[in-house]
């Protein structure tokens, strides 16, 4: 059974890398990000819960302070976002293929 | 740009088939479960998870208070949060649930508080179901939110990481090692450090929420 959570958490991993990669919105990136740390939660979850008795109650502490961090970190980047926005006026990444063109728009 | 999304797509499906074969090849182990239950007796809570947090790993909980506090810090000194969009009266329903439910998340949060010695529950559940109350009542009050005073504000985000660095810190001074507790005092210090963590957390949530350093006040 906890193969299944072992195996969710590496695909959402996964899927927050290519979010993180491909979108160019930075609230997406922010989102992608957080998709991949829930991955992380489940994988050290799965961990906890194999063996013999109850959970391992370290990985839950790590987790319950992931969680917590995690919350924190994300809104400080929403922070930055809303800063970002009022600066330059957008809230993504410019969608040229290079830096020589998205420097000069 | 296609392409870009093709490559990373079959990138990330390849990082995510190796981690899911190297997680499922990883053998079980009983952990860290022995140490930590050979340990219980001196933890001074009852609740494994809770000893971890406050007594056992309570470095860890420390630097994670650290890091709420400074995300306040960092999102206060980007500026100062612009008055919450001016919304129409949200009509008498989320008011009138929010009086019945604010008093049922303050009762909740105390008793996850309480709980977290012996049960799932502690600080940081307790300062999350507080948090979420204060940013409904946020919400659904924008206009006339009475804002706690400057400096209490302040006090009341530092409490946590302030208490928990100070009973560290007699520690290392009575001799129990930096973050050491005497054992027959350490449930009422956990307990302690716990309701400061919970105003602590809660106050941090809510400041997050709104995003900036609270207009100052004239007078």
């Amino acid at each position: 059974m906890t193969s299944l959570y072992l195996i969710g958490g590496a695909i959402l991993f996964g899927l927050g890398v290519h979010a993180l990669v491909a979108r160019a919105h930075l609230v997406l990136k922010v989102l992608a990000v957080n998709v991949m740390g829930s991955g992380v939660f489940m994988v050290l979850l799965a961990a906890a819960a194999g063996g013999e008795g109850d959970p391992d109650p370290v990985p839950h502490a790590l987790v319950l302070t992931g969680i917590v961090v995690a919350v924190s970190a994300t809104a400080f980047a929403l922070a930055l976002i809303l800063r970002v926005k009022a600066v330059t006026g957008r809230a993504h990444l410019p969608e040229g293929e290079g830096d020589a063109e998205s420097g000069g728009s | 740009m296609r392409v870009t999304q093709a490559v990373s797509g079959a990138l990330a499906a390849m990082l995510a088939a190796l981690l899911a074969v190297v997680l499922w090849s990883l053998p079980e182990t009983q952990g860290l479960r022995d140490p930590v239950a050979a340990a219980m007796d001196q933890a001074g809570v009852a609740h494994p998870v809770t000893a971890v947090l406050l007594n056992f790993r309570a470095y860890d909980t420390f630097l994670e208070l650290g890091v709420l506090l400074l995300a306040v810090l960092g999102a206060w000194s980007l500026g100062r949060h612009t008055p919450l969009p001016a919304r129409p009266v949200p009509g008498p329903v989320m008011p009138g649930t929010l009086r019945l439910l604010v008093p049922v998340a303050v009762v909740t949060g105390v008793y996850l508080l309480w709980a977290g010695s012996h049960a799932p529950g502690g600080a940081f559940q307790a300062g999350a179901v507080l948090g979420a109350a204060g940013v409904l009542w946020v919400l659904s009050r924008p206009r006339d939110l009475p804002a706690p005073p400057s400096p209490l504000l302040r006090l009341g985000l530092v409490a946590g990481t302030a208490l928990f660095l100070a009973v560290g810190i007699a520690g290392l001074v009575v001799g129990h090692g930096f973050m050491g507790y005497p054992p027959p005092w350490a449930g009422a210090l956990i307990l302690i450090i716990e309701t400061a963590a919970t105003i602590s957390i809660a106050l941090t949530l809510v400041a997050l929420f709104l995003g900036g350093a609270p207009a100052e006040r004239e007078g």
